[in-house]
Order: structure tokens, then C-alpha cells, then sequence
């Protein structure tokens, strides 16, 4: 099953979430039983500049313990587990909408990041990673001898 | 809800709002005790101050105002999912002790307490012999 990838969304953020939809309307189309893609969960944004990423994650209530990050060169690794409320005896669901599985996600980024330096953040249930680019990787300015 | 990938559903017949931000249903649990009703809604975004809830009648309303900060020196390069308020309704019925209710919002997440009027919760009725 087709998956969006990074790149092609490079060059027109803004309409992203509609070419999403977009590509899993035709995927549903096409496909007899519909396919769940696991690593679509949690959704995330990113944003770049030359010198750092920031990855933003929505994972309302999630125990900060439970969420595991790991980087390796330019791909960022999500994982994580929700905590599976249970109910007592007696006690039943009316109505059962909310996420509650595992999760884990391989993210690439346009560029290798310095494992060292990346901070995350957790507030209000979004997660929020920045990601410095590795000092080898930014782009040097040359500069052209006079002869 | 199937569709687990498009993480949020658009409010579309919430009112047109001042603000001009989109505005979203949030995903709730509601589950059942003897005493009470719970309520838990994902509003990823939202604090205990920016979370509304109001009872009209009947009817429960929660809504959430996020605030949007945008990255100043970043570009966005990749986006899936969209900020914005939220917004959901919900009729109660009679059962519910209206004073009692009680909300607390914990990392995005509000989670609402709604217990029983006290005619409401069940009754054991001993049968006698005849």
C-alpha cells in the first residue's frame, strides 16, 4: 500500500493534509478491505530551517515515560505505548473513539541530525522534538579565489 | 472510528467563528459506572484555561481554544495534521446531577465526571414472599 513520504511534500506544505486524505480516499477505493497504516499514528508536522528540524507530534495524554525517541543519521524514530485504561466490572464504554495502541514511526528528515543535541518537549499532549542539524552536514559557503 | 490516519474530524456544523481557525470534533470515550457518566475527550493543544464547558438545558457543550504558534525561523516542510479549536455537543439525559459535575484537563486531555441524580441510580427491590 502506497504510504506519503517526505519528500513529496516538500515543496507544497499547505495542501498536505488534503493529498493525504486525498491518497487514502483512492487507497480505500481500490483496496477491498481497508488497510490500517500503524506508522501514520501519531500525526506530526515538521518544521525546517538550514541549521535545526522540529517535529511536533499530537499525543494527548500520553505518560512522557512511555515514549521512546531515537535517532539515527537523518531518520527519527517514534515509539511508544498508550496506557490501556481498564474498566471495572460493572462498568461499560457508551462510546469508544479515542487511540489507545502502540505506536512507532520512522520519520526522515532532509537531513542527518546531531543525536547529542536534539531536546524534546512535552505540553498540553504535543510533543515537540528539535533536531539540530550534525555541524558536518550544513552547507559551507565557498569562497572563490581571486586570481 | 476506522479511519485512524486522518487523526482529526472538521467541525462543520460548528458556527462560523471570529476567529478564523478550523475547528474540530474531538475524539471522546464515554464509558458507564452505577454512579457515574465519564467523559474523556482528546484536545491535544488545550489547558485547563483555554477548555470550556457549558451545560444548556440539555445539552453539553465542550469546546477548546488553541492557541497557534508558529514556528518564526522554520518553515513548515510536511504536514498531517491541521491546529484549530474544538467543538462537540452532547445531549444528557435527565439522570445526570447537574451540580456535581466536574472537569479536570491533564496533557490534553479533558476528562469529565458526570454522576447520577440520586433517583437515578439503580435500585435493588427485594421481593418478598407471598
Amino acid at each position: 500500500m502506497f504510504t506519503p513520504t517526505l519528500w513529496r511534500f516538500r515543496r507544497f506544505p499547505d495542501v498536505a493534509p488534503d493529498l493525504i486524505h486525498l491518497q487514502r480516499e483512492i487507497n480505500r477505493l481500490f483496496s477491498n478491505a481497508e488497510q490500517r497504516a500503524p506508522q501514520e499514528y501519531p500525526a506530526i508536522n515538521i518544521w525546517e530551517n538550514n541549521e535545526s528540524a522540529v517535529v511536533t507530534a499530537e499525543l494527548p495524554g500520553i505518560d512522557v515515560e512511555k515514549i521512546d525517541i531515537e535517532v539515527t543519521g537523518d531518520i527519527l524514530t517514534l515509539s511508544g505505548t498508550n496506557e490501556i485504561e481498564t474498566l471495572k466490572e460493572g462498568e461499560t464504554y457508551l462510546r469508544q473513539e479515542r487511540d489507545r495502541s502502540g505506536f512507532k514511526r520512522k520519520i526522515q528528515l532532509s537531513f542527518p541530525v546531531d543525536p547529542k543535541k536534539v531536546a524534546a518537549h512535552y505540553e498540553k499532549g504535543i510533543l515537540s522534538i528539535t533536531l539540530p542539524r550534525l555541524e558536518e552536514s550544513k552547507p559551507k559557503k565557498i569562497k572563490i579565489n581571486e586570481p | 472510528m476506522s479511519d485512524k490516519g486522518l487523526q482529526k474530524t472538521e467541525n462543520v456544523s460548528a458556527g462560523e467563528r471570529i476567529r478564523n481557525v478550523k475547528t474540530f470534533v474531538p475524539r471522546v470515550d464515554i464509558y458507564e459506572t452505577k454512579e457515574a457518566i465519564f467523559l474523556i475527550a482528546d484536545m491535544p493543544g488545550v489547558d485547563e484555561k483555554s477548555v470550556e464547558v457549558e451545560l444548556e438545558k440539555n445539552n453539553l457543550t465542550i469546546s477548546g481554544h488553541v492557541t497557534i504558534d508558529e514556528e518564526k525561523d522554520r518553515s513548515i516542510v510536511y504536514s498531517e495534521y491541521e491546529v484549530g479549536d474544538y467543538e462537540r455537543s452532547f445531549t444528557l439525559s435527565d439522570e445526570i446531577d447537574r451540580d456535581k459535575i466536574c472537569a479536570t484537563v491533564k496533557d490534553g486531555v479533558l476528562r469529565l465526571e458526570l454522576p447520577k441524580a440520586e433517583k437515578a441510580k439503580p435500585q435493588k427491590i427485594t421481593i418478598k414472599a407471598a
